[in-house]
């Protein structure tokens, strides 16, 4: 193994960089050093507005860039038309101006070198030498082992072209880690239930449902815009709201019934929940007769799954599973038992979802209104290009022919191991590109990750910000943020079509480049140009639109359009009507055939997960409605709100363990990884005795980001062990488990070196 | 303005949509987030409330402020006239809901419900942004504004009644 690529820490940067962020501090709107009367607000009419969609998480909520006389950013708003945001940012949109002003982004081109005496440093470069240089690596790799050595990782809306790039250069290796380390259970599950996934944004109907139950998924922590909105809305006509959580979660708070199962024991609620559904004839009988394959198999595999029986593995009282279930089965079918978002907990996610969707199977909600509607979304035409070449390998090569039959996406782990050399591959994967994620927080394992970078003949990173991932990079591409390009229009699933408009507000910062023209500069490099026969991304804008019945601009006046409905199904099963499902029967599969064929269960079973041993506690994790992943740490706005994570409590253990609030220690996982810097206590009744709880994103390695460097521990690096889903390779996080170093670990070591 | 507690979810948007509305530098906010929990587990409650000047009737700070600087415009808006604060503090001490905080360019800061967008018929940046929708703005003295009918058949609080203060922030329950 070669370990040539030590992490670097962006230095390059120098006088002229320095000079810069002086620059940055001038013309920022906040600057505390500028003008007189600086504080005085400006009013909506002397700004210009400029049409953006958000960029600062997938939900995409389109918005109004507000810039002033002189140029400076000043506010983002959300766009009233829009179903996303109805006009209402949530705290990361309304803080995106904090990236664009963000004095440690990346702002120059960066190249690795090594001195003479072996070290390791970033080279500023122009634009011209880094893409000549990766096009150069890139057309090696295909020349000497072929374009199926190529990968790309890819997350956020630039990312689309690059996966043209890339799909045109022939690889099919491009993945992101929202698949098997967020949402893949629950599409996989969902389609072996009723043929379709759950899609982004969620076709949950919260809006008109009588009761939600939410399983572990902390709507409001969690800022998904649409369905924050919803729930209010769904508050406001008097819903019930059941929430399983071991923590007392904002959601948990907001709910009739808060469920404080113990972690890990979900899928035994659930079979019990059926058990009562079942027993006492509450389901959906009209609509159960008409769509559903197996309930005789479901009603006999869930006969002896009592409240009684469930009652001993998940500690709630049998008592409350009945009550509600009924509950749940009065709202039928206006009812949603919500699939949740960020899945892969234990290695049975797929079972628990395929739990999940019997569940709403049973209640009748697939399709009817309260429960989940029947999207439509804008199908935007590509513009003409040449057929693809078809590649002769692929990242599966790294596994056993069948191993993933019903893996729907790529997997970023997957990748990574395809990476490390292996007997059964022709090729392992040789170059990695990755745009806008930071893969040491966003993959577990990062032993493994690293193993994979060491194998790498390159690795590219383009993104806005200093992340960790840059620091293992032999080029990095600085892009400009997305108050300052054009991106492709937004189109997603929604109850209505909807597309959205990016376009820049303002000059890219710095010497920082759009994600589309850093593409079409390597097509043109790599001999593709063929695929991109457009000469800026106006004009395949306007083009794309022009099909649809718009233009460029009309986008540009009004941001978001509206589109009828091609069909008149929002609803598709509300009165019964016949219909066909995409599932070998054609039915909703109470009982999956497609998983029977693969060898897997084709109804849900519980299994016992490990548990912590002495001392420790399972590390569960989850987000803050103010942060992105990792991404948003550094930005100023949103530190302003939270600027470290916690490690939550309960307080029995901190009697125990004599912790107090406030007070830093390390954390220590069942592997002997030792998180990197100390975390505070926060002692708290909100948690579960045998779980801690930590914010994800935070405990951040890289010095250049000012502000987020260190800040509290990262959940990441502590999540080394993982439980791999055997039906579509996701990876099972939540059975990590932490104990307390009360005294600095590192303390000694570090006495030794001076 | 009245919040309602029973949906806010402590997101901190109104916080940070105040800062870049209102250009209040990195460090200080005029309106913040207070999390509340109660009980013990798994009987437990927890509220979040969106907190900010509550544009006292009978307001601690404008009494005390001996240039005048600190004043009750029309409509009830308690409000600051930077030029005129010498910065002394006295209100920042007076005010029982700790609203106030002195601003780097040496006057005191606070809440000042967006005035600038309020005369021309707009609520505050805080209202508009919040997805939960739980701020709610308006005259008190007109049944059908925003806030007057938020209120129509809630329990409210306000904070520190016995400050004495009539403050005119309403604590939906």
């Amino acid at each position: 193994m070669k370990t040539r690529r030590q992490f670097i820490k962006i230095t390059s940067a120098g006088a002229g960089a320095a000079a810069l962020g002086l620059h940055s501090l001038k013309v920022k709107g906040l600057s505390l050093f500028g003008d007189e009367n600086q504080q005085e607000p400006v009013s909506d009419e002397n700004m210009t507005a400029t049409p953006t969609y958000c960029e600062v998480c997938f939900w995409k909520c389109a918005g109004w860039t507000y810039v002033d006389k002189k140029g400076n950013v000043r506010k983002v708003i959300g766009n009233k038309e829009d179903p996303h945001c109805n006009g209402r940012l949530c705290p990361r949109g309304t803080g995106g101006v904090g990236m664009y002003n963000d004095e440690d982004r990346l702002k120059t081109p960066l190249i690795r070198e090594v001195d003479k005496n072996g070290y390791q440093y970033f080279r500023k470069a122009s634009w011209e030498e880094a893409l000549d240089l990766v096009a150069s690596k890139m057309n090696k790799l295909r020349m000497e082992h072929g374009p199926e050595c190529l990968a790309l990782f890819s997350h956020g809306t630039g990312g689309a072209l690059l996966s043209h790039l890339v799909k045109a250069y022939g690889s099919p290796n491009i993945t992101a880690p929202s698949f098997a380390q967020c949402r893949g259970p629950r599409e996989v599950g969902f389609t072996a239930t009723f043929g379709e996934g759950v899609l982004s944004p969620e076709r949950t109907d919260i809006r008109d449902t009588k009761c939600l139950v939410l399983i572990g998924s902390h709507i409001g922590e969690n800022m998904h815009n649409g369905q924050i909105q919803e729930m209010s809305q769904a508050l406001d006509n008097g819903a019930t709201i059941i929430t399983v959580d071991p923590r007392f979660s904002t959601a948990a708070a907001h709910s009739k019934y808060w469920l404080p199962i113990k972690p890990a024991t979900d899928i035994a609620l659930l079979l019990a929940w059926m058990n009562v559904i079942i027993e006492e004839k509450l389901y959906d009988e009209a609509y159960l007769n008409k769509y559903t394959y197996g309930f005789d198999e479901l009603k006999a595999h869930v006969k002896n799954k009592t409240p009684e029986w469930a009652y001993g593995i998940t500690t709630i009282e049998p008592e409350v599973i009945r009550r509600t279930a009924r509950e749940m089965a009065e709202a039928s079918p206006s009812v949603i038992v919500h699939p949740g978002r960020h899945v892969t907990w234990y290695g049975d996610d797929t079972q628990r979802s395929r739990a999940i969707a019997i569940l709403n199977a049973l209640l009748g909600s697939w399709g009817r209104r309260g429960g989940f509607y029947n999207p439509e979304k804008v199908h935007l035409p590509k513009y003409p290009h040449p057929p693809y070449p078809k590649p002769r390998r692929s990242w599966r090569d790294a596994f056993p022919k069948n191993k993933y039959n019903l893996v729907t996406e790529v997997l970023s782990t997957g990748i990574c191991d395809a990476t490390i050399p292996n007997p059964n591959m022709e090729c392992h994967l040789r170059g990695w590109i990755v745009y806008g994620t930071n893969l040491m927080a966003s993959l577990p394992e990062q032993k493994k990750t690293l193993e994979a970078i060491n194998h790498l003949d390159f690795l590219v990173v383009i993104d806005t910000m200093p992340m960790d991932i840059t620091g293992y990079a032999d080029v990095v591409l600085p892009e400009c943020t997305y108050l300052e390009r054009y991106d492709p229009i937004r189109t997603s699933p929604h109850r209505e079509p909807y597309l959205a408009l990016r376009m820049p507000a303002v000059e890219p910062k710095y010497d920082t480049k759009p994600g589309w023209w850093i593409t079409k500069q390597l097509a043109h490099r790599l001999g593709l140009d063929d695929y991109f026969k457009w000469d800026n991304i106006e004009e395949l804008l306007d083009w794309q639109l022009k099909q649809v019945g718009s233009s460029l601009e009309e986008m540009k006046r009004i941001g978001v359009k509206k589109f009828p409905r091609e069909y008149k199904d929002l609803y598709n099963l509300q009165d019964l009507p016949d219909y066909e499902f995409n599932t070998n029967t054609g039915k909703i599969e109470l009982y999956a055939t497609e998983l029977e064929a693969e060898g897997f269960d084709p109804l849900p079973n519980y299994t016992h997960h490990p548990e912590p041993p002495e001392g420790y506690y399972r590390l569960n994790y989850g987000r803050a409605p103010m942060h992105t992943f990792s991404r948003t740490i550094n930005n100023h706005n949103l530190w302003d709100l939270k600027n470290e994570n916690k490690v939550w409590v309960n307080p029995k253990v901190a009697d125990l363990w004599e912790l107090k609030n406030g007070q830093k220690v390390w954390l220590k996982n069942q592997d002997g990884i030792i998180s990197s810097f100390p975390v505070k206590v926060r002692v708290t009744e909100r948690i579960r005795w045998d779980s801690v709880y930590l914010v994800h994103g935070f405990g951040q390695t890289n010095k250049k980001l000012t502000r987020a460097f260190g800040r509290g521990a990262s959940d990441s690096e502590l999540i080394s062990k993982i439980y791999e889903d055997p039906i579509m390779g996701g990876t099972g996080m939540r059975s990590n488990f932490v104990t307390f170093l009360k005294e600095n670990p590192r303390k000694n070591r570090e006495e030794v070196k001076a | 303005m009245a919040i309602d507690t029973k949906k806010c979810v402590g997101c901190s948007d109104c916080v940070v949509a105040c800062q870049t509305e209102n250009n209040v530098p990195h460090g200080y906010c005029r309106d913040w987030i207070v999390e509340n929990v109660s009980g013990t587990y798994p009987v437990m409650e927890l509220e979040f409330r969106s907190e900010r000047c509550n544009h006292c009737d009978n307001a601690p700070c404008v009494r005390c402020c001996p240039t005048g600087a600190s004043h009750i415009a029309q409509g009830g808006i308690v409000l600051v006239t930077h030029d005129e604060c010498i910065g002394c503090g006295a209100c920042i001490e007076s005010c029982p809901y700790d609203a106030r905080y002195p601003h780097p360019d040496g006057y005191v800061d606070k809440c000042t419900f967006c005035i600038h967008r309020v005369e021309k018929g707009q609520n505050p940046a805080c209202v508009d942004v919040c997805p939960t929708n739980c701020l709610h703005f308006g005259d008190l003295d007109d049944p059908n504004s925003d806030v007057s009918v938020a209120m129509r058949d809630r329990k409210w609080k306000v904070l520190a009644p016995e400050a004495g203060t009539k403050p005119q922030l309403y604590f939906l329950t």
